[in-house]
């Protein structure tokens, strides 16, 4: 079973939100980067930009296919991670740490409680997996 | 019969140039000539010459003749390449298309020198319309790709005709990569739709997505897993309910010649890939064909020019002020036409419906070969192709990846790999209907023996290919690193 850590939050479309302060960092799960195999390419939005709660966000491609990224929440990106147009790899190597994507100011407090706590998504994974 | 690959030839024909060498010599301008120099402006005119490679005739023969020796193709073996169709080409199409009538008109020659080409794409088009139930077709689109572009595009200027500005279009998540580009390229928000786990759409979730926001619905049928939609009748139906227009994507049309038409089943538009179904050639040796057919409805959108039949006589008619325009040189890949109505005419009805079932039959005779040593992704019966998973295999360290491989060892071209995105770890298989019991037998063996080799052997997988010209390929670094452009080295 993929690492599913506790601290997180996460999306039915495999990605996962870390509160930190009034922001929230997001990127994709264990699980994700598994499936997708070596990630070559991420698209990510521009600092500034709108992003909304299961709406694509950006773009992560493999060399096996190419996925849509989904915001967990909704609100204004205020940061990006830049170091994977030129190191995508670290998608693969560290998903929840330099593997980051952006960092989200949320407009809508309550979205955050609709996302999947680390039990749920671990349900959901094994769900998927039969 | 593995397929032995001559060594490896990996020359540039740039790495061949020599300065001075040429392969032709022009004779003596019988005109004054002209210095560039004096006639352009200095900044047109380049400082340095074109980095051209300097060979010599032979020189070219013999190096693609190399290269040419290390095809790998339909004409040199099984190529089951799922969603392809990758069929045998009848030779009567190249006969057909070499006709000087056809091979050297000029395409700006006057509509009444052209009247047998005009004749044929008249008669293809009613021929496709026939075969998909529909009631106009445009040639033009040179892709399946253009062709869904072109759909979508009519589809756009016939909600806006009657002021509707719908910005949504749904599609499935089993759904062919291009799908959603040319919808997205058209303009539109792609909404995707989940399938159902057994690869058919959710219907009810299909109906909550329905609103007077949506353009259209776009699905393949078969779907990408080769299964029947059961209750396409019903989908399109509710789609027309709202409003929204239904486009079915034809790359699958090979499973239901003869014996359901698009049009029968509620589609108002649906593209033909002449190079998968009509046996136009495909990959390197194309170009491509898109037709779309429409609904009436959609026929005053049709790309101009449209060819028109008065009596015996033949015209190309540009006066269409709802046409979406031209979005293709001159009137489409004009050789895959020809191609694609020999095809048609020597087949017949009889013939064409002989096509579908056969190519059902061979699915479905891999697909219960193989049941027992891979997981199939829906259970069967399929259409005219079918989805194993290798998760089995994947639990013991061997991929779809190493089993495409390692079937090229065995003499055969792979699956398509990890397609439809909705199954793990998927092969999928398409014999189509020209390959002997034979060819597919050796095909199974050879799938059943990689199954065996993961339990016993599993390095002789990782290690393949072999015996081709190159060896496993890097495809991250290739898409991490690509090296496109030659340059010329000091």
């Amino acid at each position: 079973m993929a690492n599913v850590p506790k601290d997180l939050k996460y999306t039915r479309e495999h990605e996962w939100a870390k509160q930190e302060g009034d922001r929230v960092r997001v990127g994709i799960t264990a699980y994700a980067q598994e499936q997708l195999g070596d990630v070559v390419f991420v698209e990510l939005p521009k600092v500034g930009a709108k992003v909304t709660a299961s709406k694509n966000f950006g773009v992560v491609e493999s060399v096996k296919a190419v996925s849509d990224l989904f915001a967990p929440v909704s609100g204004e990106v205020v940061e990006i991670n830049g170091e994977l147009s030129q190191k995508p790899e670290t998608v693969n190597q560290d998903t929840y740490g330099r593997g980051w994507m952006i960092v989200v100011k949320p407009s809508n407090g309550g979205e955050w409680d609709q996302l999947l706590t680390p039990q749920q998504y671990e349900e959901f994974l094994a769900q998927a997996a039969h | 019969m593995a397929h032995t690959a001559a060594a490896a030839y990996d020359k540039l024909i740039f790495e061949l140039s020599s300065p001075g060498r040429v392969a032709w010599s022009l004779a003596d301008a019988d005109v004054p000539e002209a210095d560039a120099r004096k006639l352009l402006p200095e900044k047109h005119l380049r400082k340095d010459a074109p980095a051209l490679p300097e060979v010599s005739e032979f020189d070219v023969v013999r190096h693609y003749s190399r290269l040419s020796r290390m095809n790998y193709g339909v004409d040199t073996h099984f190529y089951p390449l799922g969603s392809c169709t990758m069929k045998y080409n009848p030779r009567i199409n190249e006969d057909m298309a070499r006709l000087p009538g056809f091979a050297r008109l000029h395409p700006l020659a006057a509509e009444t020198l052209a009247q047998g080409a005009l004749e044929l794409m008249h008669a293809l088009a009613w021929d496709l319309a026939e075969i998909a139930g529909m009631d106009a077709v445009s040639l033009q689109p040179a892709a399946g790709a253009q062709g869904e572009f072109t759909g979508v595009l009519m589809i756009r200027a016939y909600h806006l005709s009657r002021g509707e500005k719908r910005t949504k279009v749904l599609i499935p998540d089993s759904a062919h990569g291009t799908n959603p580009a040319s919808t997205a390229i058209a303009g539109y928000e792609v909404v995707e739709v989940k399938s159902l786990p057994n690869g058919e759409v959710d219907v009810n979730a299909l109906a909550r997505t329905l609103d007077t926001d949506v353009a259209a619905f776009m699905i393949t049928v078969p779907n990408t897993l080769g299964m029947f939609e059961p209750r396409i009748v019903e989908i399109t139906e509710l789609c027309h309910a709202k409003g929204v227009q239904v486009y079915m994507d034809g790359a699958n049309l090979n499973a239901i010649l003869g014996i359901t038409r698009p049009g029968d089943l509620g589609f108002d538009v649906c593209h033909f890939n002449l190079h998968k179904t009509f046996t136009t050639p495909h990959g390197g040796g194309g170009p491509g064909a898109g037709p779309v057919g429409v609904k009436a409805h959609l026929e005053p959108f049709l790309p101009v020019p449209v060819v028109t039949k008065d009596g015996d006589a033949y015209a190309l008619d540009w006066k269409r002020p709802k046409s979406i325009g031209k979005l293709q040189a001159f009137w489409g890949n004009f050789g895959m036409l020809v191609r694609a109505y020999t095809y048609i005419r020597t087949m017949g009805p009889d013939g064409l419906r002989a096509v579908s079932d056969n190519a059902i039959l061979n699915a479905n005779y891999i697909m219960k070969r193989l049941e027992k040593d891979y997981d199939v992704a829906v259970p069967g019966p399929c259409m005219h192709e079918c989805v194993v998973s290798a998760r089995r295999q994947k639990k013991l360290g061997v991929t779809a990846t190493d089993i495409a491989k390692r079937l090229l060892d065995l003499g055969f071209y792979a699956p398509s790999t990890y397609f439809p995105l909705i199954v793990e770890e998927a092969l999928m298989i398409e014999p189509t209907e020209t390959e002997a019991k034979e060819t597919l037998d050796q095909f199974c063996d050879a799938m059943i023996q990689i199954a065996r080799e993961t339990e016993a052997n599993a390095a002789v997988i990782h290690d393949a290919p072999l015996t081709t010209p190159v060896r496993r390929l890097d495809q991250t670094k290739a898409a991490r690193e690509p090296d496109l452009r030659w340059s010329r080295r000091p």
